[in-house]
Parts: structure tokens; sequence; C-alpha cells
């Protein structure tokens, strides 16, 4: 099966350079600079594990929480909400598509109308936001018309809920897809045998079709758990740049130009990052699903 | 499926999907009217007035800020992107059909690229193109050439590291998109073409070409958009001009004036055309077949 003259590796080759040179070759980088050690103005190649010290600095302390481990909690704080009410609605979403919206066509239209916001900027779609959220937004003015609140409200912007609020508005498209993808593939036969069986509504949907978007579920949700895990825009701008994130932090050490301690914190976010991942691919074999 | 059709089930679900379009679309929909807000107006309701002055503002450029030079930078990468992506993406999706020693790697690759936390891509490449400068320095320096010396800036640039960037995270996707493609695609056509006399070429540009083009049309969007949405790879990956988002994510923080709605709305603007323009041309692509 020769679909051209030239033999495979060739037509690979631009590709694979591209990831060689852009990311693995940096990634190398980011490893080996999280070793070295640096003045205010140079990069020093000489082997310390200091950088790695200086993260956990405190941590050995039982009483208080050190720096590092309350930037992770807050960022695992984030990430554990996000991806359950992504999930949920992202779930909820997909179902209604590929089960209750009977013709073609219109599945086709409506999962466009989900998708579409997708590729449109996501700092416009933040600040889009602030005319709701605001001290004189529409929700506090609403409120403050209705008589529920005296003063406005404040901490619908800014806050950890603006932060959460926006992710879910961002991302629940990486859950929509997948598990609709799933869903569709779902033979509508085993539905039939299940309800046939006996089973409720209820239980169809936990124990048939659950089980069968595992692979689905799990995209979404290492696409949603990597996306928040690694961010630094959206709680940089959501947050009024006051929130902590382990991505603020290497985006703020970088901009310091203190490299190794950057590429360390870089080093300890992959690793963990890749460990939840991990986790999640248990579940799957991702290439065998496309 | 023959499920019941109006159950309260999808009346519950279809209220849940309504609400989720509303709030997808709705914070939109208010920015482009607020954008509209008449020259004594402010960032939230009520309008006062209609009219296109914020536009006016954000075309003569915002403090200290080139809109409109941000504004080409960034449209022009994203075409970049956009032509390499096509051309990068057909190419692996070819060899991935054939047998390709280390599919398997360059896969995971894609994929690992992918989930990776963009910040730490952007560290790496932001580090990368440093460690080149002070390389290239200290060349310099030792042959003596201190005229081309002082002249050099940074490796760091547009075209260079910042396409780069982009491209990590716009290669996965087209890659994906492809593989989706050739998976669905029966060798026969192109046996039928070879049985029928056509070379290798031929059978190329006269059977595969033509049934993937409405894909390839896809895999471009997806290259353009991304693009120019891009915000996280690129922050440490540039060198001293901006892209438009990143002059966008920077004027969050400072504007306090409808100017920045106005800025949002051109932005989708252009999001919306490139996704008009791709419907189009996967429908004319489609008839013509």
């Amino acid at each position: 099966m020769k679909s051209l003259h030239l033999p495979p590796w060739l037509q690979a080759t631009p590709f694979a350079l591209v990831f060689a040179l852009f990311l693995v070759l940096p990634l190398l980088l980011v490893g080996a600079v999280s070793f070295w050690q640096a003045t205010d103005y140079e990069l020093i190649p000489a082997f310390t594990g200091k950088n790695y010290v200086d993260v956990f600095a405190g941590c050995a302390n039982t009483e208080e929480l050190c720096v590092t481990l309350k930037t992770y909690l807050s960022t695992l704080k984030f990430c554990v909400l996000v991806w359950a009410i992504t999930l949920v609605i992202g779930f909820l979403v997909a179902y209604f598509l590929a089960f209750h919206v009977q013709s073609t066509s219109m599945q086709t239209l409506l999962f466009v109308l989900c998708t579409v916001p997708f590729w449109t900027s996501n700092v416009i779609r933040m600040i889009s936001w602030v005319p709701l959220l605001g001290r004189n937004g529409l929700v506090n003015q609403g409120l403050t018309g209705l008589g529920v609140v005296d003063s406005p409200v404040e901490w619908l912007l800014f806050s950890d809920f603006s932060v959460v609020l926006a992710f879910v508005h961002l991302y629940t498209m990486f859950m929509i897809v997948p598990i609709f993808n799933s869903m569709k593939r779902i033979d509508p036969a085993l539905i039939e045998a299940s309800r046939d069986s006996g089973a409720t509504g209820w239980q169809t949907v936990w124990n048939v079709v659950v089980p069968l978007c595992r692979t689905g579920i799990v995209i979404g949700s290492i696409f949603v758990v990597t996306i928040v895990m690694g961010d630094f825009v959206t709680i940089g701008v959501m947050g009024g740049q006051q929130i902590a994130s382990v991505g603020k932090v290497i985006q703020v050490q970088t901009s310091y130009l203190q490299f190794p301690m950057a590429a360390a914190n870089a080093v300890i976010l992959l690793a963990t990052t890749l460990m939840m991942v991990w986790a999640l691919t248990r579940v799957v074999d991702l290439r065998r699903e496309l | 499926m023959s499920a019941p059709r109006r159950t309260p089930a999808f009346y519950g679900l279809a209220a849940v999907f309504a609400l989720f379009v509303l709030f997808l679309y709705g914070p939109m929909v208010v920015i482009f009217v607020l954008s509209l807000q008449g020259p004594e107006g402010g960032l939230t309701f009520p309008m006062r007035g209609f009219s296109f002055h914020w536009f006016g503002k954000l075309w003569e450029g915002m403090g200290v800020v080139d809109i409109a030079a941000a504004f080409r930078r960034s449209v022009a990468l994203g075409a970049v992107v956009m032509v390499l992506t096509v051309l990068l993406s057909l190419g692996a999706g070819l060899a991935f059909r054939r047998r390709l020693k280390g599919a398997g790697a360059l896969f995971y690759t894609a994929v690992a690229s992918l989930i990776m936390p963009s910040i730490v891509v952007s560290l790496g490449i932001g580090l990368q193109f440093r460690l080149v400068d002070t390389g290239l320095q200290a060349l310099l320096t030792q042959w003596g050439l201190d005229g081309l010396l002082e002249g050099y800036g940074t490796a760091m640039g547009l075209y260079t590291s910042a396409l780069g960037a982009h491209l990590t995270w716009t290669l996965p996707f087209g890659l994906l998109i492809m593989l989706a493609v050739f998976n669905r695609f029966s060798p026969a056509y192109e046996e039928a073409a070879r049985d029928l006399g056509a070379t290798p070429w031929q059978g190329f540009r006269h059977v595969v070409l033509p049934l993937v083009a409405p894909s390839l049309v896809g895999v471009g969007m997806f290259g353009f958009t991304l693009s120019w949405d891009e915000i996280a790879r690129t922050s440490q990956a540039i060198g001293d001009v901006n892209t438009l988002p990143l002059e966008l994510q920077g004027l969050t923080s400072t504007v306090t004036t409808p100017a920045i709605y106005a800025l949002g709305t051109v932005t989708t603007l252009v999001s919306f055309v490139v996704m008009g323009a791709t419907w189009a041309l996967v429908t004319w692509l489609g008839r013509r077949r």
C-alpha cells in the first residue's frame, strides 16, 4: 500500500522534528537546569540540589503547611471542584445530545453550538464575566434591586468562585466531546436489552451507559485535570492576580529570571500531573480507542 | 433508537442543555452589546447610548500598546501555523498508514504534548532560546565579531520560539484528526486507482487528496484558531513583541473602558469569520465531489 514515492519516515520527519526541537529538547533542558546554579544575571551549569531543597523549605514543619504544599493543595482543590462539575455537566449535556435528540442533523447542530466558543478567545470569555459579576454588575444590580442583599456581594468576582466558574465555562467542552463520542458508539441494542430485562432508566444509565463511556470520561478528565493543574492565566485573570497556583509560581519565577527555581517547580508539577494522568490511564488503553 | 421521546427526563435534560447554552453564550453577548456603549458609557450596564466610539479608540491604540500591530502579527503567525499544521499533520497521517518505525513513540509524544502543562513547555522553550543566545554571543565574542554582537538581540521571536510553541499545541490536534480520518479510509480507492494505471503521486493527488480535503480544511481551522488564542505556551517563549492575546491579557488589569470589550468583539469576529470560511469551504468541497 504505497501512497507516495516518499518513504513513510520521511513523511513523518517534519512532524517529528517539531516535537524533538520544541518539546523533547526543552523538557530535557528544564530537567537539567533544575539542577543548575544561577546568579542574578546568568545560569551556571554546575550541579546542585539546592533548588529542590528551596522548593520544599519548611515542609518538614508539621505545625504549619509550607508555601509549596499550600499552593499545591489550593491548585488541587480547584482541580477536584472543576473536574467534578465539568464531569456532571458534560455527562448530562452529552447524554441529552446522544440519547434524547432524535435527528442526526439536529444532533450535529446542537453539538456544534456547544463547541463554537472553544474556537474563540479564552481571555475574552473570561472578561465577559466582569459586567455580570462585578461590584456594579448585572447580578449585583439584580440582587440589590430585589432587596435580597443590602450592599453588593463582593465574592462574585476575583475570587475562588469566579475562578471555578471560568474554568467550567471554558473547559466543559473537553468533557462533552469525548463523552458524546463514546455514547455515539454504544450499540442501541444493549440499551434495549437492559430495558427489556426490567432495568429502570436510572439503572440503565448507571450500569450500561456509564461503564461504556469510560473511555470518553477518562479522556475528558485527563484534559481537565492537566489544564487546571498547570493553569496560570485563568487563575490570574479571574483571581485578580491574588490567588496562588503552581503555574503562577513558575511564571513569576521565570519573569524574575530565576530559571533554576522555576525549572525545579516545573519538574515537580510535571511529575505530579503525570502521576494523575497515569492513574487515569490505568482505566483505558488510549490508542486502541481512537 | 426507539427511546420514549418526551419523558420527564427529556424535559429535565433539555432544560439543563438550554441553561448550559445560555451559560456559554450569555456573557459573550453581553460584552458585544457593551462594546457598543456611547462615549460616556462604562464597563457595566446601563448603556449610555449606542456608538462605535470604542472601536475608534481601539484603533488609535491603547496607551503604549499598538493593538493594530499586535493584530497583524497574530494574523500572520496564525496563517503560518495553519499552513504548517495542515502540511505536517497530513505528512504524519500518511506515514502512520504505512509501516512506520517509532509510530507508537511519535503518537505518544504528540499526545504528551497535548496534555503537558503549557507553562512547562513554555519555560523549556524560553530556556532553550536563552541558552542559544548565550552560546551565540560567546561565539561572536570569540571570533571578534563585535559589530554583529552589538546588533544581536535574541533568537527568540514570533517565527522561531513562538511558532515552535504554537505547533506543539496545534499539531497533536492535527494528528488526531488525520488518524481518525484515515482509520475510516478504505484503501480500496487507491488500489482501484493503481489498477487503472495511476502512479502513486496521481493516486494521492486525484484520489486521496480530494477525499481528505474537507478534513484538511478542518485541521487548518484548528491550526489558525488555536494559534489565534494561544497564551500559556507563548507567554515565556516570545521575544520583544507580543501577540494579540498576550497584549489582551495584559490589558485586562489596566484598561477600565469599554475599549477592551471592543477588542473582544473584534477578536471574536475574526474567530467567527474563520469558522464561517471553514464551513463554506467544506460545504463547497462536499458539493464538488
